[in-house]
């Protein structure tokens, strides 16, 4: 039996997170950034960052349901929480913002959808988890806490409030 | 390909002619009729709908969700408004469409129907969207395409047009909110349109309040009651209360069966004008599945109000077909 990793308290993630950020807004990586987070567990943790990080414009939300590559093995399931993008993200710096990085695809569907409203100067990806098994080329580049696992185990976030993080196994998710 | 075409011979329908629009796994996998979807396969069209719509405002109005996929639109008897909503559908959803306009006119053999069925299949079809004079042809293509092909049937005769009434329902919905409340009339030739039987059978699985129909005598069928409406034949105390009106089209072609005098006395009776409107509640809505007769069953003063919503009826049914061709096709997880 593997000694599963610890995973940081939601603050310190957070916390993590923003000095990440703030310091990329300073050093003009980003400018005047639109925060989007991806439904549901990235839009809970955007809505954290975004409030913190006194952002002008509004959240943007993403539901990438249309956009996933597993439509033809695991169907579609209904949105009642379509996409909403407040403004033109043309030439826009966006930081998008997901729960968990784990095999890139969550990540691509999202890219694509972005794409399909217009064409961002630049696309920064925040995620609260990164672990390992990622499928595609896609790294963040703010990250929270960094976790191995293996395939056997999940991170699972639920949200809005409280936000929690916690580690299941395959067995409890099935 | 056989052009040709062709009157299906449609066998009669068998005890459950519902069931085979589900697969083994109770997935939906084709839409014949409403009758067997139940309120939560309804609702859950709805809702997949309203997650659609927002695709059509975007400046790319594409999702890539079926790319690679070919609808066909199969269309026996002409129709712009239906076919063009479902070509924007599967457009919409990244699908390639194809249309083929088949005369039936050219009556040939029953089985010509099965042989270009084979043939459009041969091309690789996932999806046929199907429209015919006669009730059940849908069922019939249905039972014959290969495991693989999805059908949605797009008006069968006077049996069912289950698009347009989940269209309705997703506008009222917009609109109204809850069912439970609402008193909806549908008003004019109940006896020959697929598209209020199909409304009938959607608005009691979604526990309408109250639902009424009003109309002549002889365009209403005797045995309508048990389905779960009230019959009027009197516009005043139809209208009363209402918060819903749906206008079904006239068509012209049932005045030479004698079922009605004029067109100007249908109008007289039974014509939605302004001043008729007033008996129905004042923030009533107003429906048609167009195309509308103005002067015959709608005056175009009421067409055109402010109570209508015939215009939004229509950019729904993009929606609502992206939300059945999608759901059809997917697999279920």
């Amino acid at each position: 039996m593997t000694l599963l990793p610890e995973l940081n308290t939601i603050d310190q993630l957070l916390n993590e997170c923003l000095h990440n950020l703030a310091r990329a807004i300073e050093q003009k990586e980003l400018n005047n950034p639109l925060m989007v987070g991806i439904h549901s567990g990235g839009v809970w943790v955007a809505e954290a960052l975004h409030q913190r990080l006194n952002l002008a414009e509004p959240l943007g939300k993403l539901n990438i349901t249309f956009y996933r590559d597993d439509f033809n093995t695991l169907g579609l399931h209904p949105t009642v929480a379509p996409s909403q993008l407040p403004v033109d993200i043309d030439g826009r710096d966006i930081i998008l913002v997901d729960d968990v990085l784990y095999t890139g695809r969550t990540i691509r569907a999202a890219m694509n959808e972005l794409f399909d409203y217009g064409r961002p100067a630049r696309i920064w990806l925040a995620v609260l988890f990164e672990r390992d098994g990622r499928e595609l080329p896609i790294s963040a580049q703010t990250v929270g806490q960094r976790v191995m696992l293996s395939s056997q185990h999940q991170i699972h976030v639920d949200g809005p409030s409280p936000l929690t993080a916690h580690l299941v196994t395959r067995e409890e998710i099935a | 390909m056989a052009v040709n075409f062709v009157r299906p011979i449609i066998p009669k329908l068998t005890k459950d002619p519902w069931a085979i629009q589900f697969d083994a796994a109770g997935h939906l996998k084709h839409l014949l009729t409403i009758e067997g979807l139940g309120s939560s396969w309804i609702t859950r069209i709805l809702d997949t709908a309203e997650g659609f719509m927002s695709v059509s405002d975007r400046e790319i109005k594409k999702v890539p969700l079926l790319r690679g996929r070919t609808v066909v639109n199969l269309f026996f008897e002409s129709s712009t408004r239906t076919r063009t909503t479902f070509e924007l559908a599967a457009k919409r959803l990244s699908a390639d469409v194809l249309n083929i306009n088949l005369s039936t006119s050219a009556t040939t053999k029953g089985e010509s129907l099965l042989d270009t069925l084979r043939n459009i299949e041969a091309m690789q079809a996932d999806m046929f969207v199907v429209r015919h004079e006669q009730s059940g042809a849908a069922h019939f293509i249905a039972r014959h395409v290969a495991p693989h092909v999805s059908v949605l049937n797009a008006g069968d005769g006077w049996h069912a047009h289950p698009t347009q009434a989940l269209l309705d329902a997703f506008t009222i919905r917009r609109i109204k909110g809850d069912f439970a409340p609402l008193r909806i009339a549908i008003v004019g030739d109940i006896k020959h349109s697929r598209v209020a039987r199909s409304q009938i059978h959607a608005f009691n699985s979604l526990n309408v309040g109250e639902l009424r129909v009003i109309g002549p005598r002889t365009l209403i069928p005797n045995d309508i009651e048990p389905l779960g409406v009230r019959v009027f034949h009197d516009m005043r105390a139809g209208l009363k209360d209402v918060d819903v009106i749906i206008m079904l089209r006239l068509q012209r072609e049932r005045m030479e069966g004698g079922l009605l005098p004029t067109e100007q006395e249908f109008y007289r009776l039974y014509g939605l004008t302004e001043e008729k409107l007033k008996w129905a509640k004042p923030d009533a809505i107003v429906m048609h599945p167009g195309p509308a007769n103005r002067g015959v069953e709608i005056e175009s003063r009421v067409a055109d109000g402010p109570q209508s919503v015939i215009l939004e009826q229509v950019s729904n049914g993009i929606g609502v077909r992206m939300a059945v061709m999608a759901l059809c096709m997917s697999a279920e997880s």
